[in-house]
């Protein structure tokens, strides 16, 4: 199986070419993309497997022999991210269907998804810098195509604002990576980390080059200053959409940062990690105060995204094992939670006919499932026990006390009170209250969209109930990116 | 010319930082491209600019400038191009859609707000 | 919009010819030197621009009745099933490889897979490029 690890970027890109033929056939595209999604959990899930039992793999594109080329590397890391992935993108491909509309669906919608899942995945499993910034433009472009899809007034508006900021995004980019290759005559990452590594330690042009590519992930990833496009765009698509971007673009962004402030960057951990630890502070809060502040269900769950951006951060900031442990365990359950609640807040939107709070109402007494399911959610999203949210937090929490970073451990603790309030608000004001509807059916129904919704929740439950199985996966991802050594050795074989 | 090069990029970016300011939309669009053109340059002129013959097969020189960086900017360039025709088309159909090319009257204003 | 400029249309017609030989050149020219099929390609797609200035679209659509979108498919399919090849031999993905053929007329001559992969750069680059044209030209 020498080419394992090619397959979760292939997979997806050969069905988006084959749908590209055929974009009038509906039926044939539905099919493709749902096949294709099963496959790509099924070979996900077994690189997993095979990462867990025998250590890291690698590939070595074209033959050619690391530094040279370009290496494709499954860590724990990686895998577990594609996994989710994966697991996170059949639902919201079905969802998509009884959702997205005719028109969208004969315009290349599936074609374009598949691109996006393309474009994610081999962000996830590149090791070399220059490859991920590639990687990152084919999921923004996906995403770009995916945002103003349909073209409505708002979505046309919005989208400029969107792409706007990540072509700037994507120039910093390019600038950082030809710096990073001036000092360091390298792209591949396990050479960038022992060229750093060697190279004298207080070089400040370095920390100046952490501090660009933290602009740049920092904007792909909605970090404080630079969050300000998020609100407005992951608003404007359509709820399928949105939840592939609410649950997967940001989450590379973060998945980046990780990598590049474990692995590459460690030569100056007092400034460049202490401004991750504050930043992360800050974007939690300002995450929450959004959430807290507005009446429109989307936007709600949109600043919600932001605050879950500043839990794992801090996470990374912290540079423990446990910190970091606790970082991915979060990442992963927070990619799956915010699809399932992306999912749940579309239904209640066609169930509702209404994405404001206010015009809501009693939506329980005609949707029960959909009410209870989201109820569930939220409580996964919060961290009560038996559901995944939970063990993430506590070991952030343990990873930032071991760290001494007690005034950001309160600060995430009351942020996530207040992501607690913000989303039973929705459930108080949207499920229960005066009944708003008296017909809940007229605006359509929600039948057939609750079983992804389902499916998501219970991956959800268990993440939480083999919480066990998955921190032993989730440790050795940390482990990796504690000890660089580890990945060194895995992928210049030395 | 490595120090002409750098303040070439530099004058780029600041152009482009200047027209990416501006209210128009295609004004916006030419600055990122500009922009972009900004960071190749930079790119190229990061690795040393003719510290050898080109790198082709054949030419037997002594020594060759590294290809890396070209093939870095070439890939640049290409996304670069297909983002800005994207990007063009995009502006077009904002304008017809919207009815202006002024982003000051393109904010957000949803209507429950 | 039926444009009627007839020192264009006749230059076009010329000129038309010569880039695309040019084109080819380039395309094969690739691998070794300079040239390969992402500039064949655009070399391509500049003459039909040129067509298009000098005629019309419909024109144009009369000449070549091909839906560049599926151009640009059957490249991408062309280009990772090119790299794709190389699972049948147990290589990794993207492998390449190349021998020495001899041809009647042209004589020794070096084939490489990679060959294959610019042909569907090539095909990639002129649909992407005219479906753009294609696109902003029909709109007005």
């Amino acid at each position: 199986m020498t080419n394992l690890l090619i397959w979760p970027i292939l997979l997806p890109l050969l069905t988006g070419i084959l749908l590209l033929f055929a974009p009038k056939q509906i039926r044939f595209q539905r099919v493709l993309s749902a096949i294709s999604g099963a496959g790509l959990i099924a070979v996900t899930v077994f690189i997993l497997l095979t990462v867990r039992d025998g250590g890291i793999q690698t590939l070595e594109l074209g033959g050619w022999t690391p530094p040279f080329g370009i290496v494709l590397v499954g860590d724990m890391l990686a895998s577990l991210l594609t996994t989710t992935t994966a697991v996170v993108s059949l639902p919201i491909v079905i969802f998509a269907m009884s959702t997205i509309g005719k028109e969208r669906e004969q315009f290349y919608f599936y074609a374009f998804y598949q691109f996006l899942i393309t474009g994610v995945m081999g962000a996830f499993l590149t090791g070399d810098i220059f490859n991920l910034f590639v990687f990152f433009e084919v999921m923004l472009i996906s995403s770009y195509i995916l945002i103003v899809h349909g073209g409505t007034k708002i979505q046309l508006r919005e989208s400029f604002k969107y792409v706007l900021v990540n072509v700037i995004s994507s120039a910093f980019f390019v600038v950082a990576v030809a710096y990073l290759y001036a000092v360091t005559g390298t792209l591949n990452m396990a050479q960038l980390s022992q060229r750093i590594g060697s190279l004298d330690s207080d070089a400040p042009i370095l920390t100046v080059i952490a501090v660009l590519f933290l602009i740049v992930f920092g904007l792909k990833g909605a970090l404080f200053p630079l969050y300000f496009w998020l609100p407005a765009s992951y608003t404007a698509p359509p709820s399928a959409i949105a939840a592939v971007f609410g649950a997967l673009l940001t989450k590379v962004g973060m998945y980046s940062i990780f990598r590049t402030y474990t692995i590459i960057f460690t030569h100056d951990t007092g400034f460049t990690h202490q401004l991750l630890a504050v930043l992360a502070a800050c974007t939690m809060v300002i995450g929450v105060i959004g959430a807290v502040a507005h009446q429109d269900v989307k936007k709600i769950l949109v600043y919600n995204v932001i605050v879950a951006v500043g839990f794992v951060l801090f996470g990374v900031s912290t540079l423990t094992e446990t910190g970091m442990a606790g970082a991915v365990f979060y990442l992963i359950h927070d990619i799956v939670i915010k699809g399932a609640l992306f999912l749940l807040l579309g239904a209640m939107i066609i169930a509702a006919g209404t994405s404001h709070l206010r015009n809501m109402g009693g939506l329980i007494k005609h949707h029960p499932r959909l009410g209870w399911m989201f109820f569930t959610a939220v409580m996964a999203l919060v961290g009560v026990p038996p559901l995944s949210g939970f063990v993430g937090k506590l070991l952030i929490i343990q990873g930032g006390a071991q760290d001494g970073q007690y005034i950001i451990i309160a600060v995430m603790m009351a942020a996530s009170l207040l992501v607690l309030y913000s989303m039973i608000r929705i459930f108080l004001y949207g499920f229960y209250g005066r009944i708003r509807l008296e017909k809940a059916d007229q605006h359509g129904s929600t039948k057939g969209l609750l079983l992804p919704c389902a499916f998501l929740i219970a991956v959800s439950a268990f993440i939480g109930l083999g919480a066990e199985s998955v921190y032993q996966m989730a440790a050795t991802a940390a482990q990796t990116l504690h000890d660089p050594q580890i990945y060194i050795d895995a992928v210049l074989k030395e | 010319m490595e120090i002409l090069m750098s303040v070439t990029a530099g004058i780029l970016f600041m152009g482009g930082t200047y027209l990416v300011l501006s209210k128009n939309i295609i004004r916006i669009i030419i600055g990122t491209s500009v922009i972009s053109h900004g960071a190749h340059i930079l790119l190229l002129t990061m690795a040393g600019l003719k510290t050898g013959a080109p790198p082709l097969l054949g030419l037997e020189a002594s020594s060759y400038t590294d290809p890396l960086p070209q093939a870095l900017i070439l890939t640049a360039i290409v996304i670069s191009f297909g983002v800005t025709s994207f990007f063009l088309v995009l502006g077009y159909r904002a304008y017809k859609e919207n009815g202006t090319d002024n982003t000051e009257n393109m904010r957000g204003t949803d209507s429950y707000d | 919009m039926k444009s009627n400029d007839v020192i264009l249309q006749t230059v076009a017609n010329i000129v038309l010819f010569i880039i695309l030989m040019f084109s080819v050149f380039l395309f094969f020219n690739g691998h070794h030197e300079p040239g390969g099929g992402f500039i064949g390609g655009l070399m391509t797609s500049s003459a039909l621009v040129l067509l298009l200035l000098a005629y019309d679209l419909e024109t144009v659509k009369r000449i070549l009745p091909v839906d560049f979108k599926l151009v640009t498919a059957a490249g991408l399919l062309v280009a990772v099933g090119t790299g794709m090849g190389s699972f049948f031999f147990g290589a990794p993905f993207l492998s390449q490889t190349y021998d020495y053929f001899h041809f009647p007329v042209l004589g020794e001559l070096e084939l490489a897979t990679a060959l294959i992969f610019d042909v569907g750069v090539y095909l990639v680059v002129v649909g992407i490029t005219l479906t753009i044209i294609q696109t902003i030209g029909e709109d007005r």
